[in-house]
């Protein structure tokens, strides 16, 4: 359909120019990404080249740039032409996953993606400089499509470093809060780590549990590998102190580090309500002494090494 | 409802059952302190295993118990705290200070033995 600058050419387009819009635009499309199917090979490798020049992705090998360049432009081209984003939204995330572990960042993908717009858009100047109305009506059909594409893309990478953060948290939440039984009526909590509330708040939920389920009579928690705490979570250890009390358990804190004990000082911990010792050897020797427990060479001679 | 209490050679063990209302709770109170008196009983252990909800009036019954039964000669533990309510207990700055604690009936009767030990010599 080309649009005629005759009178009754005008008249026409105006008189249909709300019925036939629409048909208008996906005709405009449909011209649109046939031109982009056609020129696929020398849009994909002048992108490409686009790439390596704006020094994007450099984690990724050329082979590797061409081949996800290829997959991108096609669901690129196949959503300017269905309108529809799902496959789009889905080849995103999959992209995404697979290329946040390379270290991929956000302002590359974004890059990238702004690329192919451009590399697209001036295709389609080039295709149609020589009708300037027509040119206008073609990115009027373009542009919202291509910037919902950049927009879908880039939060589905977003989401998907999101989620592996949120991940990556709960797997070393899972991993950092054991609760060890070292001896009868002995538990040993050791941490590792940032210490947050919500961290603070599993710890102690675990650790009464193990109190209960182990019938520990004293509890060494040991903070060596924490560099430092807020008076919020210490304020938790405190009441994790005085929860385990309540279950019949002794604490004892060990491994305050010089920042740490400035905290507990400097928030008016009681004291009192806290025992704790230097070093998790001394904790341990003292809840021993607690039970009751008394540790003595043995009298046979040690096996030489 | 009246928690029944158990007599276990010198000591006394009072087991709630379910949620009191604060009634029960005085009740209870003013029985153990009295059968303290009348058996002659050295300890009671209050196990409060079944309490869901301990509220700042029953926190308060329990540690006007347990010093008003040292004062008539015996020692209190409180064993079974649940780990939620201990440590609901413990953000709303209630705590039972003073008194005694385990984890359950066996070691509070092992807590009991040997502080009447270290009181009282052989019991």
């Amino acid at each position: 359909m080309k649009f005629q600058k005759t009178e009754a050419g005008d008249k026409l387009v105006a008189r249909n120019a709300i019925q036939s819009s629409l048909t208008a635009q996906t005709e405009l499309l449909r011209q649109l990404v046939g031109h982009l199917r056609q020129n696929r090979s020398e849009l994909r490798e002048e992108w490409a080249r686009r790439i390596t020049h704006s020094k994007l992705l450099t984690a990724m090998s050329n082979e590797e740039i061409f081949a996800e360049a290829t997959s991108v432009y096609d669901n690129y081209v196949e959503a300017l032409e269905t309108g529809t984003f799902e496959a789009l939204q889905a080849y995103a995330r999959n992209l995404s996953e697979r290329i946040i572990p390379r270290g991929v960042q956000t302002d590359e993908v974004v890059g990238i993606v702004l690329l192919l717009r451009d590399v697209l858009a001036r295709s389609l100047f080039a295709k149609y400089q020589t009708d300037f109305g027509l040119l206008n009506h073609i990115l009027d059909a373009y542009e919202p499509a291509a910037n919902r594409i950049a927009n879908t893309v880039a939060v589905g990478f977003v989401q998907e470093r999101e989620r592996i953060i949120r991940q990556q948290q709960e797997a070393i939440r899972e991993l950092s809060t054991p609760v060890l039984q070292v001896r009868e009526r002995l538990l040993i909590l050791p941490i590792i780590g940032v210490m947050d509330p919500q961290r603070a708040r599993q710890l102690t939920e675990q650790l009464l549990r193990g109190i209960r389920s182990n019938r520990a009579r004293v509890v060494v928690i040991d903070i060596t590998g924490v560099a430092a705490i807020d008076s919020h979570v210490a304020n938790h250890l405190v009441q994790t102190v005085e929860a385990s009390r309540l279950l019949g358990a002794t604490v004892i804190v060990t491994g305050l580090s010089p920042e740490i004990a400035q905290t507990l000082v400097n928030i008016g911990v009681d004291l009192g309500k806290m025992n704790t010792v230097g070093d998790l050897q001394g904790g341990i020797e003292e809840a021993e002494r607690l039970l009751g427990y008394k540790v003595v060479p043995s009298a046979e001679t040690p096996v030489q090494t | 409802m009246a928690v029944p209490i158990l007599k276990q050679s010198h000591y006394l063990i009072a087991t709630i059952q379910s949620a009191l209302n604060d009634s029960d709770l005085l009740q209870l109170r003013d029985a153990l302190v009295d059968k303290v008196g009348k058996v002659r009983s050295k300890g009671v252990i209050v196990d409060v295993t079944a309490m869901d909800v301990v509220d700042s009036f029953a926190t308060r019954t329990i540690r006007d118990l347990a010093y008003m039964i040292r004062l008539r000669g015996a020692e209190t533990v409180i064993v079974g705290m649940q780990p939620d309510v201990a440590f609901a207990m413990v953000q709303l700055g209630i705590t039972l200070e003073d008194v005694a604690t385990a984890l359950d009936l066996e070691e509070g009767l092992e807590y009991l033995d040997q502080k009447l030990r270290q009181t009282h010599g052989a019991v």
